[in-house]
């Protein structure tokens, strides 16, 4: 392994996010708080306790996630693409750096910067609501592990992005919309059977399921099955990475 | 010696069927400075590309320094430094952090002296905290070498390095180039600009159309094929050539005031002796003698115009 590729590649995009820090944080935490007022305060007050946790603090892991997985793709999918865009890509693939390390160094600090704005988020939280963590080591692997595999996915989606709208697209038409029917603001026991069914179908279910029952001890699908979801994720991201790798599909001529 | 750049027999068909290399070999010994000539599209950045590692070949071997540029991609790549035609850095980003980056995804440790030196040796050391951006063009250009030499490579490929630029810089570029040779850096530029094969290159290779026609050691490509002429300069204008001397084939130009012959500097004769005797014996009274050597322009126009007539 090229270990000072990996580090020049990662420092490279971190400083990225730290020239631009005000905005890579304003944002999220805007929007975090708006959540709160809206749907914490304004609307929340009028909804009862869910599996008795109020409904502020019920919101707070689907928050946390909805902001990771969104920053994750984003980051990583810029991150790839943008060499790509401005034509820079040239240097990485004249590199001495197998295929592995462009995705370690890049992959690696798209997942760092939607660590950070997690962590932040959860900060953002303790000012509005009463956060309780009965798993803090699990709520940690989750959070990592979610950073990691859509960071990965992120990473697919700018290798594939032929152009700015495609960039945007999969994170608007596909991660939003599953991320919001995923349970981020109610439980999927509060649904009729039928979508409930349905929702079993999404992947992210798992995943805020999971990331809930760190918070607060109570879940909508057994802790295995989360687990068992977000591993095979990321192993398909793996795979797919992989195949990139080999073919050298959209990258290499 | 080994050679630091071992090409042999490389084919590129891009994904569209078209084949921009057909068969290409070619040997670079280490320390010298090669320069290689075609017009647009001959195949000259998919050659380099491909020996880079940017694109893949269809077919054929490469080695740098011995290491085979796939099997043993990262000894190959280590040893080689890119400067593409393209002006590509990213505009927000600081000059020294660019430079700093190259390094270190080349492998090499972080060596703040070295980057200073690298810097300095290109004038940039002034703009290292300056934004991309604000820089004009040839300036962005020396920071592609820079970038380029950041991690102290043996074989430098400058892809039409003065493409675009004012005299003044390529001048600059031609003394970065003598200062690399110096330093033992062995360099393949690309150029249409004959002049500037002509003025730093020891060897030139000419492409055309994915195939190389020739390379050969600058000095010898242009007395073998360089032609010199004799101009006779009169003090009286003619109106033929007169019977006496045409047995040696001149022409008579400039309103009749100059005869011009053309000889072969290898020859053993080159019959300017004889000729000058006859013209003075023939009554003409010499106003002045100046010889020319064809320049490298002259070869490669006839090359390829050749190249041109053997394929139609
Ligand atoms: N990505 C590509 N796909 C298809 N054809 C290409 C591609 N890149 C270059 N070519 C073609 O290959 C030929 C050689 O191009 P290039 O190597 O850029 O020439 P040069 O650098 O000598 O101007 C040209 O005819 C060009 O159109
Ligand atoms: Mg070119």
């Amino acid at each position: 392994m090229n270990w000072t590729a990996i580090r020049a590649i990662y420092l490279f995009e971190m400083a990225r996010f730290f020239r631009t820090l005000a905005q890579s944080l304003i944002s999220p935490v805007l929007s975090t708080s708006l959540y709160f007022v809206v749907f914490g305060a304004a609307i929340g007050s009028r909804i009862q306790e869910i599996e008795g946790v109020s409904y502020g603090a019920f919101i707070v892991p689907g928050l946390i996630m909805l902001s990771v997985i969104t920053q994750a793709i984003s980051n990583a999918s810029f991150g790839i693409y943008f060499p790509k865009f401005i034509g820079t890509i040239y240097e990485l693939l004249s590199a001495p750096v197998n295929f592995l390390e462009i995705v370690a160094g890049y992959v690696g600090a798209a997942a760092t910067k939607a660590l950070f704005i997690g962590i932040i988020i959860l900060i953002t939280a303790f000012f509005f609501v009463d956060v309780t963590i009965a798993h803090p080591l699990a709520m940690v692997a989750f959070l990592l592990l979610t950073c990691l595999s859509f960071a990965l996915l992120g990473f697919i989606i700018g290798i594939w992005a032929g152009n700015f709208e495609q960039l945007q697209l999969v994170p608007l038409l596909v991660v939003t919309p599953l991320v919001f029917l995923g349970g981020a603001f109610y439980s999927i026991s509060m649904l009729p059977p039928v979508w409930q069914t349905i929702s079993y179908f999404n992947p992210v279910v798992y995943l805020i399921s999971g990331f809930r029952w760190a918070f607060f001890g109570s879940a909508d699908v057994p802790i295995a099955l989360s687990l068992m979801a977000i591993a095979g994720f990321t192993a398909a991201c793996l795979l797919v990475i992989g195949w990139i790798f080999k073919t050298g599909w959209r990258i290499r001529q | 010696m080994q050679p630091i750049l071992d090409i042999a027999d490389l084919r590129k068909s891009y994904g569209d069927g078209f084949e921009a290399l057909k068969g290409v070999s070619l040997r670079i010994e280490p320390g010298e400075i090669i320069a290689l000539l075609g017009p647009n599209g001959a195949g000259k950045t998919t050659l380099i590309s491909t020996v880079c590692g940017i694109t893949t070949a269809t077919s054929g071997t490469v080695a740098v320094g011995g290491h085979d540029i796939i099997r043993d991609f990262r000894a190959a790549r280590s040893m080689i430094g890119l400067v593409p035609q393209e002006i590509n850095l990213e505009p927000f980003e600081r000059v020294i952090n660019t430079v700093r980056f190259s390094r270190g995804l080349f492998g090499k440790s972080p060596d703040e002296a070295a980057i200073e030196k690298i810097l300095r040796q290109l004038s940039l050391w002034d703009k290292r905290n300056n934004q991309i951006r604000e820089l004009s063009g040839g300036m962005k250009r020396r920071v592609l070498i820079a970038k380029a030499l950041s991690h102290e490579p043996r074989l430098l490929f400058l892809d039409e390095p003065t493409a675009g630029v004012d005299v003044e810089l390529r001048k600059d570029m031609w003394e970065i180039v003598e200062g690399l040779k110096a330093d033992g850096v062995t360099i393949v530029l690309t150029t249409h600009y004959i002049e500037e094969a002509e003025a730093i290159a020891d060897r030139v290779g000419v492409i055309a159309k994915g195939e190389l026609l020739l390379v050969e050691d600058k000095a010898d490509l242009m007395a073998r094929m360089g032609q010199k002429q004799l101009d006779v300069q009169l003090s009286a204008p003619l109106e033929d050539v007169p019977e006496a001397l045409a047995k040696y084939d001149l022409t008579l130009c400039e309103g009749g005031r100059t005869l011009t012959y053309s000889y072969d500097t290898r020859a053993d004769r080159t019959g300017i002796t004889k000729l000058l005797r006859d013209v003075s014996e023939a009554g003409l009274v010499l106003r002045d003698v100046v010889t020319r050597q064809s320049s490298l322009e002259d070869i490669f126009v006839g090359l390829v115009h050749e190249e041109e007539e053997a394929t139609s």
